[in-house]
């Protein structure tokens, strides 16, 4: 099993309007795969397929060989949404509790993995205040934690980085890269900042439902003679002759 | 025990928002309290029947605009059966009028109109004794209808307040992230209608405790039994508001249902007496768990009905409740496939 997720030419419209063209897509196991693309390309509905959120219209998503949906893949995923899906009435530990708790951990492992979880994001010292009161990348902080409350052997994180600050930002980078190295988790998150897609293994660019553009950072900017990556779009999509 | 981790969650979600909390528990007992010294109705077509007496008195009664059946004899027990409002019985020169009372101003209407067509035939005021079948003399209009205004209140708060929280949960995109567990719907389902039940059964105690101690409401039957038909319709209005609350994109929307859903249900309940209605109307009463509702609840509280008695009641609700909560687990497939 080398693929961690292999799409088949999945295709999705919502209405009259194609959302996601037929496309297929390979993520290889291990390493951090960003899925880069301006607003509304796509990108949310194409990961929300890989969880099994949505259904595609066409095509299959086959996850650690299994194909979607899969109740036993809900374990092995850990999904962080774009908006904070978040209890607000809650504290950070109850709603971390009430997560692990879906998840049928026993008392003991709850306790633990909430804490590694808090630890990562860095929030174990509000961890009893009501998140109401969070700042806003508290929210996205406590959202992360939550995907990683299983610890899954997939990581899909949507936009895990807006709100936050840049001293943040670098340590959950950091963090995703350990996560990486050490514990060989396969990352997919979406982003739409070119200093972030950087830092990925993989990337595979959207636009408007279709992939224009996959490979290392390093491959897309030779391919493309570009110098950043934010150039390597903007000659893709035909901005810059 | 993932059901049991909903049940925590929404346990301390409601905990937290007093505001809701208190209009759940207290609300009721202030409309309770504010209907019970307000309300009065009107009563028409009243049937009586006049077992031994002669034709003069049965000609006085139909001028005084009842509805007369002279009948050789008769009983208590086909009073019940034949809804009679007042049944009286002449035995040398004693009048004997016993009434129905199932609605105290149908039985006060009796006595009055009674008295006045009586009077014009005979040369002063006839002596009647008074016997009821349901209640006493002391019987007011409001004891035979509070007790559907127990399961309105469970009926309303608990569809009001169980909708807008998975609204929530749909808008906030905590449902979706739910759904990315590996939490099973009817796990979902079950932990909304154990939790909200939890609360719906608090509120049932509260309201019938201050509906029978402070405003002395007669209760004849079984407490049990009334909680027990609560708990159904709590789970009915649960499974409703649930479902419909899928057919809702805000909080105002979901308010929007209250004139559509619950004020229909309210004509059915027996507030507005039902005989009158037209048998159409009667017809679409039927579709609605707020009649059976307060069928058995009007049962159980005023006339001292049994188990069995309000049991085809209690299954019908059942029935409701089972058809939504099914309806509800399927529509989740909306947003999982699984």
């Amino acid at each position: 099993m080398k693929n961690a997720i292999s799409i088949d030419g999945i295709a999705k419209g919502f209405q009259q309007k194609k959302v996601i063209q037929p496309l297929s897509l390979n993520i290889e196991k291990g390493g951090i795969f960003g899925l880069l693309g301006p607003s509304g390309c796509g990108k949310t509905t194409l990961i929300k397929m890989i969880v099994g959120l949505i259904k595609p219209d066409a095509g299959k998503v086959t996850v650690l060989d299994h194909e979607v949906p899969n109740e036993a893949l809900l374990m092995d995923v850990g999904y962080m949404a774009q908006s904070d899906a978040l209890y607000t009435e809650l504290t950070g530990a109850e709603n971390l509790e009430f997560f692990a708790k879906l998840y049928r951990f026993s008392k003991k492992e709850r306790r633990e993995r909430i804490q590694y979880a808090a630890e990562i994001v860095q929030l174990t010292n509000d961890l009893n205040v009501r998140v109401a009161h969070y700042s806003g990348g508290m929210k996205r902080r406590l959202s992360l934690a939550v995907a990683l409350i299983q610890n899954p052997e997939i990581l899909i994180l949507d936009e895990p980085t807006v709100g936050i600050d840049p001293l943040l930002k670098q340590s959950i980078w950091e963090e995703l890269e350990r996560l990486r190295n050490e514990d060989e988790k396969t990352i997919i998150i979406t982003t739409h900042v070119m200093g972030e897609a950087e830092r990925c293994d993989k990337l595979a660019m959207l636009r408007e439902g279709e992939i224009i553009a996959a490979g290392t950072p390093e491959a897309l900017k030779t391919q493309f003679a570009a110098e950043t990556l934010d150039d390597v779009f903007l000659r893709i999509g035909g901005g810059l002759k | 025990m993932r059901i049991a981790s909903l049940v925590t969650r929404i346990t301390q979600q409601m905990r937290r928002d007093r505001r809701t909390l208190a209009l759940f528990f207290l609300a009721p007992l202030l409309i309770l309290t504010l209907m019970y010294f307000i309300f009065d109705t009107e009563a028409s077509d009243l049937k009586i029947v006049v077992t031994g007496s002669d034709e003069t008195i049965v000609k006085a009664l139909k001028q005084a605009d009842f509805q007369v059946t002279a009948a050789e004899e008769f009983s208590r027990e086909k009073m019940i059966e034949k809804d009679t409002d007042g049944w009286l019985h002449v035995e040398n020169g004693k009048m004997k009028l016993t009434l129905l009372n199932d609605e105290p101003t149908r039985a006060k209407a009796v006595q009055m109109q009674m008295m006045q067509g009586l009077q014009g035939n005979e040369k002063n005021t006839p002596s009647i004794e008074e016997k009821y079948v349901y209640g006493d003399a002391n019987t007011k209009g409001f004891d035979t209808f509070s007790p559907m205004l127990v399961s309105f209140f469970v009926f309303f708060f608990v569809f009001l307040i169980a909708g807008i929280a998975l609204l929530k949960e749909r808008t906030s995109g905590t449902l979706e992230r739910l759904l990315a567990t590996p939490i099973k719907r009817y796990e979902i389902v079950a932990g909304y209608v154990i939790g909200y039940g939890l609360f719906a059964l608090i509120q049932t105690i509260i309201v019938v405790l201050y509906a029978v101690n402070v405003l002395d409401i007669v209760l004849v039957g079984s407490i049990w039994l009334v909680l027990l038909t609560n708990i159904l319709v709590a789970l009915v209005a649960l499974s409703l508001g649930t479902l419909l609350s899928s057919f809702a994109t805000s909080e105002f929307q979901m308010v929007q249902f209250i004139p559509l859903v619950i004020v229909p249900q309210v004509f059915f309940t027996g507030i507005f007496p039902l005989d009158g209605m037209s048998d159409w109307l009667q017809k679409i009463g039927k579709v609605m768990p707020l009649y059976y509702a307060s069928d058995a609840m009007n049962g159980i509280m005023y006339k001292g009905f049994t188990f069995n008695e309000v049991l085809l009641d209690l299954l019908i609700l059942l029935a409701f409740a089972i058809v939504f909560i099914t309806i509800n687990i399927i529509s989740l497939k909306k947003y999982r496939a699984l």
